[in-house]
């Protein structure tokens, strides 16, 4: 791994990128990496692009301006990728491009021109056969994680479960979901 | 021991001062300290803290109600950003002149207009003569580390100044990042049982009732004022004891500023706030190139550490301040006024310049900071200044 990984989410207000960026960087955090999670502050409404970022390294992160050239990129509204340049500042070689959709990486690459790596993963249909709800976020985790190898499944696992089990201690079907849905994403994402 | 988290600056500020649980808080929310109030607020109705909240209608009220329930002999607690901080203005002198150890969490953000949510340091650089200790932090640690120890520092008997810990607005405010926070026995045990003071509540029972705040004219206001400096002055002794009995419990020490890679230094630059951060990196970056750049953090600008200051930069050739202001004086911005005051009396001195930077959260970026420097290399080749003040990533 790079000395700090640099990652970038992109999605709609009220899909939850803010909340991906720091429920991903919180797992980290549970097997001792230093991290930052912090969103794009704008005018913020729903619908309109939003941006949150991730910073992680093994040791501690001094810096504390925006990121500009991440490692990572992650899409989580399809949509997006018509709108605004979701490739912009990721390396047109060693970059990597993650999108929530039902299409190939290659129909992908071909539709943005872009050179570097790309994956795709049907997280939206993987969140609705498994949590019930369109919410493409956590699924998302678990395709970035197979991606990057910044962490282990059962690492992600272990620690969205604790996280989970306190928010939802009544509602016990929306965490074995969501674990269920990080685990089939990890499993169902293609690209290089 | 501690254990490792992520919490944001603005989360570090609400569990620290939960860990305190000071008697009273009462605040008002404002971007981008409102989490703050709200986390807070949550601990109350979940009975965590025994604090008396007191939801307030403006930071006037905010601060009046922390300065009549610390003359009552409470502890006494308040957080804000920019407007909101420029609301209690007055308030703010009135907690000072009374030796009111109040306890401030403040959120840096630029003061309108234009209105603008995001950081720089107008806010509290315009409260720096409030008679406020103030204490800056450069990562969300730090920030809950300053909170903890402003305690101490404000209540001290040789003291007894209000206090503000800063963190940079959404920077640091909304950015989660790894941090340790202690067990709230352990902070319990470092703050300890407010020193004995003066108060209404104490003096009515003792049958002996006081009066603060009464009319003080020719006769002995000077003398209050001489006395009020004496707590400043002694806030200079008092804030690195803490800093050091706070590293000998939980392994990080602090004092007034942070020399990083200075020692040797040839040029330098001096910073406040998360920038410190990334300013580090570039000296870093400098030295692998045998360049002999260095950094001063300051983290104390109220009292302000002369000595400290003075001795990190004394050897230097060639120093670039980097301020978060604009002094609006039309030839530097305040935080180079500063520095130059400290050296003024040394014979040999370096050659300063005045870099303003990062207004309305203006991201910093690793290259701004490299452009300061190749700055200062100019200078030094040539030895002389042809600026004194430059704008950092503006358009002209």
């Amino acid at each position: 791994m790079k000395e700090i990984f640099e990652i970038r989410w992109h999605g709609r207000g009220g899909q939850g990128a803010k909340t991906a960026a720091l429920l991903f960087g919180d797992a980290c955090v549970s097997t001792g990496k230093y991290i930052q999670a912090f969103p794009e502050y704008g005018p913020e409404r729903m619908g309109a692009p939003v941006a949150s970022f991730n910073r992680i390294s093994s040791s501690p992160i001094r810096i504390h301006s925006g990121i500009e050239n991440p490692d990572v990129v992650v899409v989580l509204d399809f949509s997006l990728i018509e709108q605004i340049n979701v490739c912009e500042g990721l390396d047109d070689k060693r970059g990597i491009l993650l999108i929530n959709t039902p299409l190939s990486p290659e129909e992908i690459k071909k539709r943005i021109g872009f050179g570097g790596k790309v994956y795709t993963v049907d997280a939206s249909k993987i969140a609705i056969e498994t949590i019930g709800r369109e919410i493409p976020n956590t699924p998302m985790m678990g395709a970035l994680i197979k991606v990057t190898g910044i962490l282990k499944l059962d690492e992600l696992l272990h620690d969205t479960r604790k996280k989970l089990e306190v928010k939802f201690r009544n509602k016990p079907e929306v965490i074995e979901g969501n674990l269920k849905a990080i685990e089939r994403a990890y499993n169902e994402v293609k690209g290089d | 021991m501690g254990i490792k988290v992520a919490k944001t600056g603005n989360e570090a500020f609400a569990e620290g001062m939960r860990q305190i649980n000071p008697d009273v808080v009462a605040a008002y929310p404002i971007t981008p300290q409102t989490e703050i109030v709200q986390i807070f607020s949550q601990f109350v109705a979940d009975g965590l803290v025994k604090t008396e909240f007191i939801q307030v209608e403006s930071e006037h009220s905010a601060m009046s109600a922390c300065i009549g329930a610390s003359a009552a002999g409470a502890r006494a607690m308040t957080g804000t950003s920019s407007q909101g901080l420029a609301y209690m203005w007055e308030m703010l002198y009135i907690a000072s002149g009374l030796r009111l150890p109040i306890i401030m969490a403040v959120v840096n953000r630029a003061l309108s207009s234009p209105i603008n949510i995001h950081c720089d340091h107008s806010d509290t650089f315009g409260a720096r003569d409030s008679g406020w200790i103030q204490i800056y932090s450069e990562n969300v640690q730090e920030t809950y580390d300053n909170l903890i120890q402003g305690v101490r520092i404000a209540e001290h008997p040789d003291v007894r100044l209000p206090c503000m810990i800063m963190t940079d607005g959404f920077i640091l405010s909304h950015c989660l990042e790894t941090m340790e926070m202690l067990t709230d026995q352990e902070v319990q045990e470092f703050i300890g049982k407010p020193p004995e003071r003066e108060n209404l509540i104490k003096s009515a029972i003792e049958g002996n009732p006081i009066t603060i705040g009464a009319l003080d004219l020719q006769d002995y206001y000077f003398e209050h004022k001489r006395q009020q400096a004496e707590g400043m002055k002694n806030a200079l002794k008092v804030i690195p004891l803490i800093g050091k009995e706070f590293g000998e419990k939980f392994g990080r020490y602090y004092s007034f500023v942070e020399n990083y890679m200075i020692e040797d230094a040839d040029i330098g630059i001096v910073v406040i706030g998360s920038t410190a951060g990334t300013g580090k990196e570039v000296v870093d970056n400098l030295r692998k190139k045998g360049i002999k750049a260095g950094l001063l953090k300051i983290r104390v600008l109220r009292p302000l550490p002369v000595e400290e200051i003075r001795d990190s930069l004394k050897n230097l050739k060639v120093v670039g301040i980097m301020d978060r202001v604009e002094g609006m004086n039309a030839f530097c911005g305040p935080l180079y006024s500063e520095i130059a005051t400290c050296l003024y009396d040394l014979e040999k001195k370096p050659i300063l310049t005045d870099f303003v930077y990062g207004l309305g959260g203006r991201d910093v970026k690793i290259e701004d900071i490299e452009t300061i420097f190749n700055d200062l290399l100019k200078i030094l080749e040539k030895g002389k200044k042809e600026f004194t003040l430059k704008y950092i990533g503006v358009r002209e």
